[in-house]
This record gives C-alpha cells, structure tokens and sequence, in this order.
C-alpha cells in the first residue's frame, strides 16, 4: 500500500471518529450539546496535533525513538507551579479558579523555563544534546520531588484539586483557551513550515547533516523551542499527557516505514487525533465516565513502552 | 585550494592539533598519516566544520570557511566520516539522493535524477540500488556512502579513514575509484589512512603528523622514505620498490 493510501485512511477514520463523536446521540441538541462537543473536540485535535509533532520532532534531534519531550521536565515544572499556586494562594484562587489565566501563566513560565535552560546550556558553543537531556532529567526529577514534598503536606480537600491537575483531562476544556490555543499554535507551524525540509536530513545523524548543508546548531535550537512551546500549551490545555506521543510516533514509524517527515508526522498526528477522539468516546459512552482517558493511554502506552524496549534489545 | 592556517584545537588543556599551517594542492589526492592520536581526523574535521576550530583559520578558494553558508559550502566540500550509524532505515538510492539535499532541499529535479543515477553506476551500484544499507556489507555500504559524496558532486572530498574495516579487495577497489574521481573528473581528495602503503602508491601528496603537528609535506616520493619514515613512526622502515610502487615493509622492524 502506498503512503499516500495509507494516509487518505488514516484520514478518513479521523474524520469519521470526530463525526461519531459530534454527532452520535446528538437528539437534537444542536444549540447546546454540539458547540460543547464542538470545544472538546478542537481540544483533542489540537493536544493530538501537538504531542505528534513535538514528539517526532525531539526524537528525531535527539536521535532516539524512545524518548518524548517530558525528558526535559517541563511536565514537572507544570505540577510544581500547580502544586505551589495551591498550597499558597488556596483552591478558591483566581489564579486557579480562572482557567485563561491558569492556562497562560503555565504555558509562559513552562517556555520561559525552557529558554532559560537552552540559553544556559548553548551559551558555551554545541553542547551534545545528551548533555541537555541529562539536564532536563536532573531538573525534572527536582521539580517532583520537591511537588511531592508540598502534597505531603497539603490539606487533604486541598490535595484533590492537585490530584485533578496530575492526570489529562478533556473534559473541562475551555472554549476561550482552544481559540487561543490554535492561533498560537497555527503560528508556530507556519514558522516551522520552511524547517521541515531538514527533519529528513537530521535523522542522517549531525555529521551527515553537516556534510550536506544543515546549520545543524541553529536548526536543532529553534526545533527545541518549538518542542518547548508545543510541549507547554498541550500540557497548559489539558495536564501531562507527554507519554502519549511516544506511542503515535513509533506507531507511525512502524506504519509508514519512510524518512520523510511530513508523512511521518501527518501519520503521527492523525494516529492521535483518531486515539483520543474515539478514545474519549469510549470513556463517555462506554464506560460512562467512570475512567478518564489519561488512564487508559498510560496503561496501553507502557505495555507498548515495554514491547518497544524489547524489541529495541533485540535489535542491538 | 584548500590553506590551513595556524588552525590549533584543544580538548580541557591538553592540545589535539596545534599550529597547523598547510595547503592542499587542488586536484591531487593527499594523504594525512601519522600514529594514533596524531590529531588527523581533528583536523579534518575542523576543515570541514564538523568541528569548531580554538585559534587559526581555513580558507577555500581564498574564503574563510566560518563565514561561508552552510549550504554553499557542502556545494563545495564534502565530508564522510569513519562511523555512519543512521537511526533510519534507508535504501542505497534514497541514501544517494540526499547528497542532491545542497542543491534540491529535497525535491529531487530531473537533472538530481541523472546525477544520483550516474553516481550509482560510478560505484557499480546500480543494480542494487534498491536494497535496504543494513542489508549490505560493510565494503558496499562503503561504496553508497561514496556515492553520495559523488552526488553531492563538490570540488573537494575528504575522507576520514575510509579504509577501515575494509578487506584488502574492497580497500584497492575503494582506493581506484578514488584515483579515477582525481584523474578523470578533477576532484580534490583528501583522505586520512592508517595503512601507509596505500598511502605510499595511490597518493600525489603526503602529510604527517605527530602529536598534532605537521612533521613532513610533500609529494609521496619524499615522504616514503626511510629517514623521514623514522622521524613520523620512530621505527627503522626499509622500502622496497617493486613495480614502480614504494613498499615499506615495517611488519618486522
């Protein structure tokens, strides 16, 4: 099957599942069921669009196909900032109360904080990006450590709002946000139209790359930021949900076997769109809301996580 | 031509390449040889900017390679390292047809086809030229490797250690096609062997280095020689001519 086919489908049963999901046992409530779904659904769209291409994009700087963007902490950073608005400012803050607000404080401090690390680390010539990625982890694990240090503390009613925010949720995504949300994302893409052209050459390894013309440096930064930025808004919109992408991204290595990454991307990015969107139609209609999507995709993305460390074994 | 000038690098304190001033003459293979830890593949490596030069200059054609545009330099010099892991899986074709990435940006013209074409048939890949590289033999992975560089179709071509893990059939064919790009298509290549008498028959020039600097240039016949041979390797070289070919038989020396 070509590529091209194999796209059209996956396209195809895209469209089909948001169709489902919009539509079915709609019982004529256009004016206020629809536009909610509607909301829910750009939402999905939008967190699928963004993990996918991140995703396959820090895999293919850092040359790895079982890492994904959360190796450099900004999930931690999100429940940290989460966690230490809650335990001092209270629940009832405006901060948390207020979802615009909540949204674009994390999304500034998640890409404030990733900056400040790429500067850091950049300022003395190429660091290896290993370098930064042990960085990240350290960072990372820092971050959690000293969230979990302030749960612990925390007033129990208190701790369930934390709780809230530690797993993706769908399902209180806020109409504003995703408007906000694709305009700022839409203009990220258009930016990194005109560097997808060297993805194909990056997966070469950095000296290839060099050899045939890439500013490997400065095409490998400005890919970390839009990772960064990408990153933060998913993870600002809906909770950390970073693991996911690993799971559509090796799936769409496997599905279309190429190097090219605009298919390998649109691969990815439908893959996700068509997991959460019938995915949270399963949670809703099938289960009944008594599980949430996050749940479902860390229980099949760590089976697949494990599967791809064995087969990875094998294959060294 | 290529000039290095006072090019130095240093790893912490300790100095891998240090003052090194040298011309590449142009349309010539020069060889770089020298014991372990010479500082040949640094060098190379700077001149190709895969690494950053500490202090000194390289300029080709007379420009200063650090102000040069990434992509107008790989139309010019072309580089292939020892080591090619690639995390995807490629076919020889697809591998040649990025060494058209300077020119095309990825959409191969008409006139990339012909090129990839053509360079596939120099290094009689042709018929394989479907099969997937980690299908293939060292000394055939080899060869699209060098294909690519052909397509990448620069003036200049340096390779560093191309021989290595090679046998001895796949290291003379390599070697030929090396010879035939100088000879009949005007290449510049520069090459850094371990082996000395490969150096010794199929180079026009030769540099030596030790302990990062350069101790000998010039051409082949004054540097395959006994008293010269002695200051590089510190070992009593006897050379034996045969054929026309200087031998240096340091197997029990």
């Amino acid at each position: 099957m070509r590529n091209s086919v194999k796209l059209t489908i996956l396209a195809l049963i895209a469209a089909g599942a948001c169709a489902i999901y919009l539509f079915h046992d709609l019982n004529g409530s256009y004016g206020y069921a629809l536009p909610k779904r509607t909301i829910k659904v750009l939402g999905m769209v939008l967190t699928g669009v963004t993990i996918a291409y991140a995703t396959v994009v820090f895999q293919t700087i850092t040359h790895n196909k079982i890492l994904t963007p959360s190796i450099m902490g900004l999930d931690s950073l999100y429940m940290l900032l989460q966690t230490l608005i809650i335990f001092f400012l209270g629940s009832g803050h405006m901060i948390i109360v207020n979802k615009q607000v909540n949204f674009l404080l994390s999304v500034v401090v998640m890409i404030v904080f990733a900056l400040l690390l790429y500067k850091f680390l950049f300022k003395k010539g190429s660091q290896p990006i290993y370098f930064l990625l042990l960085v990240g982890i350290i960072v990372g694990t820092f971050f959690s450590s000293i969230s979990t240090f302030f749960q612990v503390l925390i007033d129990p009613n208190e701790f369930q709002i934390v709780q809230d925010k530690m797993f993706a949720s769908f399902n209180n995504i806020n109409s504003d946000l995703v408007w906000l949300a694709i305009a700022l994302v839409s203009l990220v893409m258009i930016y990194a139209w005109r560097f997808l052209k060297y993805l194909d050459v990056l997966s070469l390894g950095r000296d290839t790359a060099i050899n045939l013309g890439v500013p490997y440096d400065s095409i490998v930064k400005k890919m970390l930021v839009i990772v960064a930025i990408f990153i933060s808004i998913s993870t600002g919109l809906v909770g950390p949900i970073t693991f996911f992408g690993l799971i559509v991204a090796n799936l769409s290595y496997q599905f279309f076997k190429t190097y090219k990454h605009t298919t390998l991307i649109t691969g990815a990015i439908l893959m996700s769109v068509i997991a959460l969107v019938g995915g949270q139609w399963v949670v809703e209609r099938v289960f009944t809301f008594s599980t949430t999507l996050s749940v479902i995709i860390n229980f099949i993305g760590g089976v697949y996580f494990i599967y791809l460390l064995l087969k990875e074994r094998k294959a060294a | 031509m290529i000039q290095v000038r006072a090019l130095s690098k240093l790893y912490g304190k300790k100095s891998v390449v240090e003052d090194v001033t040298v011309d590449i003459q142009p349309r010539k293979i020069t060889s770089f040889i020298g014991p372990n830890g010479a500082g040949k593949s640094t060098l190379l490596s700077m001149v190709s900017r895969l690494l950053d030069s500490d202090t000194g200059e390289v300029l080709i054609d007379k420009s200063d390679v650090k102000k040069m545009k990434s992509n107008e330099f790989a139309k010019k010099v072309s580089i292939l390292k020892q080591s090619n892991y690639m995390n995807v899986r490629l076919t020889i074709r697809e591998l040649v047809s990025f060494g058209r990435f300077p020119y095309s940006k990825g959409r191969l013209t008409e006139e990339d086809e012909r090129i990839v074409d053509q360079s596939l048939e120099y290094m009689h890949l042709t018929e394989m030229q479907n099969s997937f590289l980690d299908e293939l033999s060292g000394g055939q992975r080899q060869r699209a490797f060098i294909a690519m560089v052909i397509a990448q179709d620069t003036e200049y071509i340096l390779l560093d250690e191309p021989l290595n893990n090679l046998d001895m059939k796949h290291s003379v064919q390599i070697m030929k096609i090396l010879r035939r790009l100088v000879d009949e298509l005007g290449k510049t290549v520069v090459i850094v062997l371990h082996d000395i008498n490969f150096a010794s028959v199929y180079s026009d020039r030769i540099v030596a280095m030790k302990d990062g600097k350069v101790v000998k240039d010039g051409p082949t016949e004054e540097i395959i020689e006994s008293s010269a041979l002695k200051e590089i390797y510190d070992m009593d070289i006897p050379i034996q001519k045969m054929d026309g070919c200087r031998i240096c038989v340091y197997f029990s020396s």
